[in-house]
């Protein structure tokens, strides 16, 4: 136990330390790589709560990825062009209360449909509905349609300059692991058990009085904003948006970061997203078709290792 | 308004029904028979239509790589099933998506490998690419009007394929109780290889027939996939019946909101704000019709009896 809980902190903080050593000695494009796992690895955080600890299985969670990215993409692009008055500005915390609002109503109007399914008709109608924010982005022209929209500034907040690659670095690990605190948090309280509750067995917690069906919605809106957030960072990270970030193999590569890594547990999406970043990066270096060995690895994991990552180490 | 427009926009919707029907029947039965997610059926679809073009190409003539590719998408179907598919029956939905991902991935960039990134058209012969003249003024293209007909022959001959042959009478006898079925000596793995193979092949047939309009090409698969779950979820999911209304229904109003949703809009607002939020809202409109359908019947419209 001892042992373990000594291998997660050192995971993290050889998370913090690295990537600032080697941009220090010029090798910044670690730096870059190590923001966008922790900017993945919150949505994967996001994810987990739901698909983990509570088994929904959502197949549309680069929708709020999405959103989030547009929140921070359209007030921006108001702000240079003009138009749209009310929603131009480039503040930090307008850009934030837009996503947590808009991937949380997203999140409330396409749950109130999809709690009331279950099993497989849950993993469509989320897939679909990410798939329809797919296509109304790519349907308004104003914001670049199908050729995605450039981010001309990033998100102003005082005292944090997000210019800068090492304090965008540090404001998305400082998110992640308040992420993960939070995450943790909820799963031991009264709601997260409620939560693992319904999990275990439906029936019996609607027996028992538990209103399932709200507690399964609340737990979906959080998860949404915590997408929602997750995307502002990558807005701000990647300084460009287009509707190809929605797409569902997007989707699908959160999840499969949240199965490697383990899920209902805390550490699970971090690792699943360390080995995704790595494996797309090595993959990618060797070949231009590196999805066909990493559709394998995939089908190898299903096949043969169940439990992900986490379920090495925990045992 | 122009009836001819909207008789070739009718005829358009119904083209895009039926295709999806193809997709989605073989969804519908894998699920409703199998339990089985197939999320790889989309690039089932993309093959079809990817070894129709290079077999037309190879034989010149698209009438013959039609009827040789329509058993090598079957034979895949199986291999898929044998080595992929089958493991996962026992698990859960959540590992059949994973797997199948997995293989799209695989699939779409080996058919990347093979076909090169840029898509491929199919040339028509002469008598496939004129038009039918049903009047003075109205002409109707012959190969969609007959792709109409082919997709339409397919969905009765699955009904009766499904309710009246001793085939789905096993068929349907191993989607209530499979452990009875193989008891009463039934080979009820094989059962299952050839409904899969089946609905490989369907798939496969919707490809090949939209590729001389289309071309094929590496995405075509993944957009198709997702309407083709619409489909299903609106039609009942295990319903071939509930698949064929729904696929009918969604081909029409997709089709249809396109062509004509801004002149709707422009009977009570301006034009500038027709022109702008109607490509809006036609995008989502099978999602809002899905939507709604479903916040009142959650297991759509024709939910399967059984199970």
């Amino acid at each position: 136990m001892q042992f373990i809980r000594s291998f997660k902190f050192f995971i993290l903080a050889s998370l913090l330390v690295f990537p600032i050593i080697f941009n220090q000695i010029g090798m910044s494009f670690y730096l870059d790589l190590a923001t966008r796992l922790c900017i993945l690895a919150i949505a994967a955080v996001g994810l987990n709560l739901i698909l983990g600890y509570g088994g929904m299985i959502s197949f549309g969670h680069a929708a709020y990825l999405g959103l989030g990215a547009y929140a921070v993409g359209i007030p921006a692009h108001h702000w240079l062009y003009g138009g749209l008055d009310f929603l131009a500005t480039t503040n930090g915390f307008v850009h934030i209360l837009i996503a947590i609002a808009i991937s949380g109503l997203f999140a409330l109007l396409t749950g109130l449909i999809c709690l009331k399914t279950k099993g497989v008709y849950f993993i469509m109608i989320t897939m679909a509905f990410s798939q329809m924010a797919y296509y109304l982005f790519v349907s308004i022209e104003e914001y670049g349609g199908d050729d995605g929209l450039v981010i001309n500034t990033r998100s102003e907040i005082p005292l944090i300059n997000l210019d800068d690659p090492i304090q965008m670095f540090l404001v998305s690990f400082s998110s992640l692991i308040f992420f993960m605190w939070l995450v943790h948090l909820i799963t031991k309280s009264n709601f997260g058990l409620i939560l693992s509750g319904i999990k275990d067995n439906e029936a019996r917690m609607v027996s028992l009085g538990y209103n399932v069906y709200f507690h399964k919605l609340i737990a979906f809106i959080f998860s949404g904003i915590i997408c929602g957030f997750a995307g502002v960072l990558l807005g701000n990270f990647t300084t460009f948006i287009s509707p190809e970030m929605i797409d569902w193999s997007r989707s699908g590569e959160l999840m499969f970061m949240v199965i490697l890594g383990g899920v209902a547990t805390v550490m699970g999406p971090l690792f699943g997203a360390i080995v995704f970043v790595i494996l797309e990066e090595v993959l990618s270096s060797i070949t231009i078709y590196w999805h066909l060995p990493f559709g394998l690895l995939l089908i190898t994991v299903v096949l043969f290792f169940r439990g992900g990552l986490s379920s090495l180490f925990s045992k | 308004m122009d009836y001819t427009l909207l008789l070739i926009q009718v005829l358009n919707g119904l083209q895009l029904g039926v295709l999806l029907f193809l997709v989605a029947s073989g969804l519908t039965l894998v699920f409703g028979i199998l339990d089985f997610v197939n999320l790889a059926h989309g690039s089932i679809y993309m093959l079809g239509a990817f070894v129709c073009a290079s077999l037309t190409y190879a034989l010149d003539s698209y009438l013959l790589a039609v009827i040789l590719a329509l058993p090598i998408i079957g034979i895949i179907g199986y291999l898929f099933e044998v080595f992929l598919a089958r493991p996962l029956y026992s698990r859960d939905h959540l590992d059949h998506v994973l797997g199948t991902f997995g293989a799209i991935l695989v699939i779409d960039t080996i058919a990347h490998l093979i076909w090169g990134p840029a898509g491929i058209a199919i040339p028509l012969p002469n008598y496939l690419d004129g038009q039918i003249k049903i009047s003075e003024n109205i002409e109707l293209p012959t190969f969609r009007v007959l792709i109409i007909i082919v997709g339409l022959l397919a969905a009765f001959g699955l009904l009766w394929l499904v309710n009246f042959t001793r085939l789905g009478m096993l068929i349907r006898a191993g989607a209530s109780n499979r452990t009875m079925v193989s008891a009463l000596g039934i080979d009820i793995r094989t059962l299952f290889a050839i409904v899969f193979a089946i609905g490989a092949t369907l798939a496969g047939m919707a490809g090949m027939l939209i590729a001389p309009i289309t071309e094929a090409s590496l995405g075509m698969g993944n957009n198709v996939i997702i309407t083709a779950f619409v489909v299903i979820i609106v039609g009942g999911i295990g319903s071939v019946k509930g698949a064929l209304v729904a696929a009918l229904l969604i081909g029409l109003i997709d089709t249809l909101g396109r062509a004509f949703l801004d002149d709707f809009f422009k009977i009570f607002m301006s034009a500038a704000a027709a022109e702008n939020s109607a490509p809006a809202i036609s995008s989502m409109s099978i999602y809002l019709i899905m939507a709604l359908i479903l916040s009142f019947k959650p297991n759509g419209l024709f939910p399967p009896k059984l199970r």
